[in-house]
C-alpha cells in the first residue's frame, strides 16, 4: 500500500455561536508508510483543526470529503478506535487531568490500546520497565510519573510528556502539533530524538511546526504549506527553508 | 400514589440495569403484618425475647414519633410515605440455630457468595467454631444482617479472647443489658428526629460492639445489610462503645435487590469514644438506586452520630455513597473531650434520578477540639446532590479548629450540586476554614483520554477516582478497591 493516510477534499466546520464556521475547505493530503511529513502555515489557517478532525474530536462537523487510514474510513471511527488503529495526536495544548496519576493514566492507556490491538497487557512490572526506559531516553525526571497528568507541568514538560505517551503507545501515525514550540534547545533535540527513535517502515509522522529547527533534525520527506483551510503547496524540505526566509506572502498571493 | 405500595406479586425484572446486586433470595420468611401500632412493637419485642425495659423504651419512642412530623428542610422530594403500608418485621424462619453447615439454609449461603462477603469458610457462617489457624487467615469479622435479623457473626472466639464483644444488638440486649441500657439513646436520643424516633420504636437488628479499655480490636469488624423481603422497612440499630485507649475499625456495606417500588430504610448508628479511644467507621452504601427512569430504589434516612466523650478521643467517618433513590444522612461528631478529633470523608455519587442530601455536623464543645471535613460530590444524569455541613463552635471550645473542603464534580448539564455550609462560632479563639470548588469533566479532558485509547467509561472512571482520591485513601484497602469499581459502575452511561 502506498498510502497510510489519504485525505481527499476534506471540509469541516465548527459551530460558532450557533452558525457553522467553515475552517477546513478541501484539504488533500497523502502520507505513505514510513514517511515524515511537515505542515506549515500561518496562524489560524486550520492546522490544529485538521489534527483534531483526524483524531475524531466531536465539535467539528465534517461536511464533505474523506479520510482513509490503512484503507479504512477514519471518519467513521470513535476517537478511541482511531487511537487503537494507530493514530496518536500530540496536543498543541496538552490537557490537565487533576487527581489522575500520570503513570496510572499511561498504563491504563497503554493497556487499553494493547487490548484493542490483541496484544497482551503489560503487568505492573513490565510497564514500569518500559516506562523507565522511555523517561530516561527523554531525560525526564522520575517524579513526573508520580504527578497528576500535566497538572503544574511547565510548557516544555508537557510537551515531553506527550512524546513519552507517543513512545509508549507505539502509533503508526503520530501527529505532532507544534510539539517543538516552547522547548529549549536541549529539549528540542531530545524530543526530536524521541521521534527519530520511532522511525521505521511502520511509523509515519505528520509534524505541524512553525520552525525550521525541528525539521533539520527530522529531515522530512515532504513539506506541505497550508493556508485558509487548504494545502496550497507541497514539496521537499527546501520548501520549509523558503518559508523560513521569505514568509508566507508569496504563497498566499499565488493561492489567491 | 404512596411510595411504598403493595404492588406486583412478582418483582418485575428490569430489562437493562447496571445494578449488579439485584437478586432475590428465596427463603422461608416469618413476616409480621403490615402497619405500625403498639401491638406490632410488642410483637417485635417478643420475637426478640427482649426484657421489659426495652419494650418500654420502644413504646416511649413510638409515642413521641406519633407527635412528630417528617422533616422538610432537606433538598429531596418524594411522594408521601405510607408508614402503615410497611412490614416492620421480617425474618428468615428460624430452625433452632444451625449446628452445622448442613443446617444453614443453602439459599442464604448462596446469597452471601453473591454478595462477595469473604465467608468462604462457610462453617463459620453457621456459627460452627473452626480451628485457630484457619481463623487468623481472614482479617475481617462479619455480621450479616438479612432483612430484620442478624444471621451470622464470625470470629466470635478470637474477638472474645481479646475482650471484644461483636454481636447482633438483639443478643446484646439479652446478654449485656447493662451496657446497652447505659449507652443506647445516649448519643441519638429517641426523639432526636422523626426517623430516629421511628427507628427507636421498631428497630429489628444491627450490630453491637464493645471494645474494653486499652484493647486494639485485632481485626476489622464488618456488617453487611441486605434488604430482601418485599415491602419491608429495614431499621437497624448499631451501637459501638470504645473505652479508654481502645480502638476499632468498623465497615458497613449495603445492598438490596432491584424492585420497582421504593423501600424504606431508617437506621441509627451511635458511637461512643472515651478518653484516647479511636473509632473509624467506614461505609460503602450501595442500596438499589432505582432504574434510569427513577422507578424504585431505597429511601435511606439515616441518623449517624458519634460522641468523643473523653480527651483525645477520635471519631472518623468515611463514606462512599453510590446507591439509594434518596439519601438523607449526616454522620456527625460531638467533640466533648479536650483535644478530641472528628473527621468526615465523603464521596456521594448521584446518577439518573437519584437525590442525595448529605453532609455532616461537627459540634465543638471541648477545648482544642479539631475537625476535618472533606466532601466530594459527583452528580451525573438528572440527579441532584446537596452537601449540607454544620460546624458549631461552642463558647467553651477555645482553640477549636475546623477545616472544610467541599468539591463538586458535574458530569453532563442536567444535574445539580449544591453546597450549604452552616458555620457558627461562639468562641473568638476558634478557627474555621471553608473551601469549595465546582468543576465539570470537560470535553477537552474526555477527548484527550479517548485520544489515548481510553473508552468513555474508563476516562470518567479515572477522572472520578482522581477526584475522590483523598477520600478513598481513608478506606481500608479491600474496601477502596471495591469502592473504585462501584464508582465506575454507578456512573455507567453518564457520558456520551
Ligand atoms: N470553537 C471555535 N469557534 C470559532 N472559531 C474557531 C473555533 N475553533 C477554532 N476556530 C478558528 O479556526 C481557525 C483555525 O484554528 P486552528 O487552531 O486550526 O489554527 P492553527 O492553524 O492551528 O493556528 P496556530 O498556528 O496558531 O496554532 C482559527 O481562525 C480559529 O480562531
Ligand atoms: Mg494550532
Amino acid at each position: 500500500m502506498s498510502e497510510l493516510l489519504k485525505i481527499s477534499g476534506l471540509h469541516a466546520s465548527i459551530d460558532a455561536d450557533g452558525a457553522p464556521k467553515e475552517i477546513l475547505r478541501g484539504v488533500d493530503l497523502v502520507i505513505p508508510p514510513g514517511e515524515v511529513h511537515a505542515i506549515m502555515g500561518p496562524n489560524g489557517c486550520g492546522k490544529s483543526t485538521l489534527s483534531y478532525v483526524l483524531a475524531g474530536r466531536e465539535d467539528y462537523e465534517v461536511t464533505a470529503g474523506s479520510a482513509l487510514f490503512k484503507g479504512e474510513d477514519l471518519l467513521a471511527m470513535e476517537p478511541e478506535e482511531r487511537a487503537a488503529a494507530g493514530i496518536f495526536l500530540a496536543f498543541q495544548t496538552p490537557v490537565e487531568l487533576p487527581g489522575v496519576n500520570n503513570a496510572n493514566f499511561l498504563r491504563t492507556a497503554v493497556n487499553a490500546v494493547r487490548r484493542a490491538r490483541n496484544a497482551p497487557e503489560l503487568d505492573a512490572v513490565g510497564f514500569l520497565k518500559a516506562v523507565r526506559a522511555a523517561t530516561k531516553n527523554l531525560s525526564m525526571a522520575d517524579d513526573m510519573l508520580k504527578r497528576n497528568v500535566n497538572v503544574g507541568f511547565s510548557g516544555g514538560e508537557k510537551k515531553r510528556n506527550e512524546v513519552l505517551q507517543m513512545t509508549m503507545l507505539q502509533p503508526t501515525l503520530a501527529i505532532l502539533d507544534e510539539t517543538d514550540s516552547g522547548l529549549d534547545v536541549d529539549a528540542l533535540r531530545i524530543v526530536a530524538e524521541g521521534v527519530q527513535n520511532l522511525r521505521s517502515p511502520d511509523f509515519s509522522a505528520l509534524v505541524i511546526t512553525h520552525h525550521q529547527k525541528l525539521l533539520d533534525y527530522l529531515g522530512p520527506d515532504r513539506v506541505h504549506v497550508m493556508a485558509k483551510g487548504r494545502v496550497i503547496r507541497s514539496g521537499g524540505p527546501e520548501l520549509a527553508k523558503q518559508i523560513n526566509e521569505e514568509g508566507y506572502a508569496a504563497f498566499l498571493k499565488e493561492a489567491a | 400514589m404512596p411510595a411504598v405500595t403493595e404492588t406486583r406479586e412478582q418483582v418485575e425484572k428490569l430489562g437493562k440495569s447496571s445494578y449488579e446486586w439485584g437478586f432475590e433470595t428465596d427463603i422461608e420468611m416469618d413476616v409480621a403484618p403490615k402497619g405500625l401500632n403498639e401491638d406490632i412493637i410488642r410483637l417485635i419485642s417478643t420475637r426478640k425475647e427482649e426484657p421489659e425495659w426495652m419494650l418500654e423504651w420502644r413504646l416511649a419512642a413510638y409515642r413521641s414519633w406519633l407527635k412528630m412530623k417528617e422533616p422538610t428542610w432537606a433538598k429531596v422530594t418524594h411522594p408521601p410515605i405510607d408508614y402503615q403500608d410497611v412490614h416492620y418485621y421480617a425474618a428468615p424462619k428460624k430452625k433452632d440455630g444451625p449446628k452445622s453447615l448442613e443446617e444453614v439454609d443453602p439459599e442464604l449461603l448462596r446469597t452471601y457468595e453473591k454478595l462477595g462477603i469473604p465467608l468462604h469458610e462457610q462453617a463459620m457462617l453457621a456459627g460452627v467454631e473452626v480451628p485457630e489457624g484457619e481463623e487468623a487467615r481472614l482479617p475481617v469479622a462479619v455480621d450479616a444482617v438479612f432483612d430484620s435479623v442478624s444471621v451470622a457473626t464470625t470470629f466470635r472466639k478470637t474477638l472474645s479472647e481479646a475482650g471484644v464483644i461483636f454481636c447482633p444488638i438483639s443478643e446484646a440486649i439479652r446478654d449485656y443489658p447493662d451496657l446497652v441500657k447505659q449507652y443506647i439513646g445516649s448519643v441519638v436520643p429517641v426523639a432526636d428526629n422523626f426517623y430516629a424516633a421511628l427507628n427507636s420504636a421498631v428497630f429489628t437488628d444491627g450490630s453491637f460492639v464493645f471494645v474494653p479499655k486499652g484493647v486494639r480490636c485485632p481485626m476489622e469488624l464488618s456488617t453487611y445489610f441486605r434488604i430482601n423481603a418485599k415491602n419491608t422497612g429495614q431499621f437497624e440499630r448499631t451501637l459501638i462503645i470504645v473505652e479508654d485507649g481502645a480502638s476499632v475499625s468498623y465497615l458497613e456495606g449495603c445492598t438490596a435487590p432491584m424492585r420497582d417500588e421504593n423501600q424504606l430504610h431508617a437506621a441509627v448508628v451511635e458511637l461512643v469514644a472515651m478518653e484516647d479511644a479511636s473509632i473509624k467507621y467506614s461505609t460503602v452504601q450501595n442500596w438499589y438506586p432505582g432504574d434510569e427512569n427513577g422507578r424504585g430504589g431505597i429511601y435511606n434516612f439515616v441518623t449517624k452520630r458519634g460522641a468523643c466523650r473523653g480527651a483525645r478521643a477520635k471519631i472518623s467517618w468515611t463514606q462512599v455513597e453510590t446507591g439509594s433513590a434518596i439519601t438523607w444522612k449526616y454522620p456527625s461528631c460531638i467533640l466533648q473531650g479536650e483535644d478530641s478529633v472528628g473527621e468526615f470523608y465523603s464521596v456521594a455519587v448521584t446518577n439518573n434520578h437519584q437525590q442525595a442530601d448529605t453532609g455532616t455536623k461537627m459540634i465543638h464543645l471541648g477545648r482544642n477540639s479539631r475537625s476535618t471535613i472533606i466532601a466530594k460530590t459527583i452528580s451525573a444524569g438528572k440527579s441532584d446532590s446537596t452537601y449540607r455541613g454544620q460546624v458549631k463552635i461552642m463558647p467553651r471550645a477555645s482553640g477549636a479548629r475546623n477545616f472544610t473542603q467541599c468539591d463538586s464534580l458535574l458530569i453532563g448539564d442536567q444535574c445539580g450540586a449544591h453546597t450549604v455550609p452552616y458555620i457558627e462560632s461562639r468562641n473568638m479563639t476558634a478557627r474555621v476554614e471553608h473551601e469549595a470548588t465546582t468543576s465539570k469533566i470537560s470535553e477537552d479532558q474526555m477527548f484527550y483520554c479517548r485520544q489515548r485509547g481510553l473508552s468513555q467509561e474508563d476516562a470518567v472512571g479515572l477522572i472520578v477516582n482522581g477526584f475522590c482520591k483523598e477520600v478513598l485513601k481513608e478506606l481500608p484497602m479491600e474496601f477502596a478497591v471495591e469502592a473504585q469499581k462501584l464508582l465506575q459502575i454507578s456512573l455507567e452511561g453518564s457520558v456520551g
